[in-house]
């Protein structure tokens, strides 16, 4: 099977200081490939990277045969490439309904807009409830779903996650983990940043380690979550984890 | 009491022209996160389009304003295409700093322009019907000015709509908000950025032929724009666009007012006093949210 997105030698830097080192990774169609690793690993910044947030030094990053990384960041949402960022980022201002509408800005999303939304008020019912609220008035959890049905609105071929359970409680995560898996089984491939390493180990097929701006290791999600090394330094299962 | 009311009417009246100079300052302001130091300029070039359309064609000047606002919308396009999208794409203080030295550059550059173009003469317009107007209870209201007013309170209402009911305008609003999350939907922030400075332009140039038949125009009006636009975006609270409207009202019977009672040539420094006040009392503005 061909690669599906393929991030090639990648390096990134903000001004001097250099965030991400060569860094190879790909993800096949229909996988959930989660990306682990500790603060300040370069994580966010790959996604940014990815989604064109962020130029690169050098490297390259292709979706199938198109080249990502030569695109700004409108043109990357147009190829199905959709990132849900750290901290939701939504129109704060603008209403549920407004949001959504506005994650189908690009021209493809667009054609579709009507059909789409049906199947977002299906995945979350509650944005259906509260379509005229303003954002900023939901919850924390509200908002990440919000956030997630955003970005299913641009009908993504490949959905970028950068850390959603973040600042999220145990319930919540969970039901946002869940609707990632359906959303999976629906055909849709799936990037991953987290920082619970054991939630992502366990939804994600295969996993890659980043560490001080490198790829400090891959394999398959099982497998890593019985690794003694990853156990240590990520699942918090032996004691005295040094990074 | 009619003469307070005169005074009350008459500020209401400039304060109108304050207000939609002031909405395409805070539009830009918000949205693109820059000052624009040269708007007062484009106020005064909007003038020249109006001026010249009286003159040279014969137009009304309320007609003229068809010919006004594409004028100014596409110098806009230029200007933005020329300059602004490259301050635009500057981060932090780097971007606001550099905002000020080129708007404020380029404000010099049109004033002169417009000085060699339509020398510095003091220039203004006189409808036929200028003198006349309706008399209510001893209130003199001329034509023109409940004219301004009204185009003042359409436009207005029409821009509050294209924001918040129409899809390219929700995409200017969301790019205010979060530019990046705007992008990452899949709205061209390049495209919007334009978008917005030519409907500031356009606001600015409806202003600018107003200022025609209601005060004088010349090459250097341009910074007296500018500061009274500025200080209705302080009143009005940065961020908020439509606030301009209710905030440049506020400035134009507070200088009327001031006027009429203290003294006419305490008039400028009352809005200033009142500006710093807001500044420091209010500092979010009279006209936001929270």
């Amino acid at each position: 099977m061909s690669d599906f997105l393929r991030i090639q030698d990648v390096s990134v830097a903000y001004g001097d200081i250099q965030a991400l080192w060569d860094v190879s990774l790909n993800v096949e169609e229909g996988e959930i490939v989660a990306l682990i690793g500790p603060n300040g690993a370069g994580k966010t910044t790959l996604m940014r990277a990815v989604a064109g947030l962020n130029p690169l030094k050098s490297g390259g990053i292709h979706l199938g045969d198109k080249a990502l990384h030569t695109l700004r960041a409108h043109q990357i949402a147009e190829q199905g490439v959709i990132l849900v960022p750290e901290g939701r980022r939504l129109f704060g201002g603008l209403s549920v309904l407004d949001n959504l509408e506005l994650g189908a800005y690009s021209k493809r999303a667009r054609q579709v807009r009507a059909e789409t939304l049906k199947l977002v008020y299906e995945l979350f019912p509650l944005l259906a409830d509260r379509k005229l609220q303003r954002a900023n008035t939901m919850s924390g959890g509200q908002q990440q779903m919000l956030a997630i049905g955003r970005a299913l609105m641009g009908v993504p071929r490949l959905l970028m996650l950068d850390e959603p359970s973040l600042g999220l409680g145990p319930l919540v995560v969970e039901s946002i983990f869940e609707t990632i898996k359906r959303m999976n089984d629906q055909g849709v491939t799936v990037f991953l940043v987290e920082q619970n390493a054991w939630q992502a180990l366990e939804l994600a097929h295969r996993a890659y380690i980043l560490e001080q701006g490198r790829i400090a290791g891959t394999g398959l999600a099982q497998e890593l979550l019985r690794d003694d090394r990853v156990k240590q330094a990520y699942l918090g299962i032996s004691p005295a984890a040094e990074v | 009491m009619s003469a307070f009311m005169q005074t009350l009417v008459w500020g209401i009246f400039a304060g109108a022209i304050y207000g939609i100079a002031a909405m395409g300052l805070a539009l830009v302001f918000g949205v693109l996160k820059i000052l624009n130091i040269a708007h007062g300029e484009l106020v005064m070039l909007g003038g020249y389009v109006g001026f010249w359309a009286f003159t040279a064609l014969g137009w009304d000047p309320f007609l003229a304003l068809i010919l006004v606002i594409p004028a100014t919308f596409v110098l806009g396009i230029v200007l933005d295409r020329v300059i602004y999208r490259y301050v635009v794409r500057l981060w932090g203080e780097e971007k606001i700093k550099n905002s000020l030295l080129v708007s404020f550059g380029l404000g010099l550059v049109l004033s002169n322009l417009a000085q060699w173009v339509f020398t510095g003469d003091e220039r203004s317009v006189q409808p036929s019907y200028a003198g006349q107007g309706l008399d209510v209870y001893g209130v003199l209201m001329p034509y023109t000015r409940l004219a301004t007013l009204g185009i003042v309170l359409v436009v207005t209402v029409a821009l509050h709509l294209f924001l918040r009911k129409t899809y390219p305008g929700k995409a200017i609003l969301a790019t205010a908000e979060d530019y990046e999350s705007a992008e990452l939907a899949g709205i061209n922030i390049d495209r919007v950025y334009m978008l917005t400075f030519a409907l500031s332009a356009a606001l600015a140039g409806i202003a600018g032929q107003f200022v025609t038949f209601t005060y004088a125009l010349a090459p250097s009006i341009g910074m007296f724009w500018t500061l009274k636009a500025m200080i209705v975006i302080v009143l009005a609270g940065t961020g908020s666009i439509l606030g301009a409207l209710p905030a440049g009202l506020v400035l134009g019977v507070v200088e009327a007012l001031s006027g009429a009672y203290l003294a006419q040539t305490y008039k400028e420094l009352v809005g200033l006093v009142i500006f710093l006040l807001v500044v420091i009392i209010r500092p979010q503005g009279l006209f936001v949210r929270k």
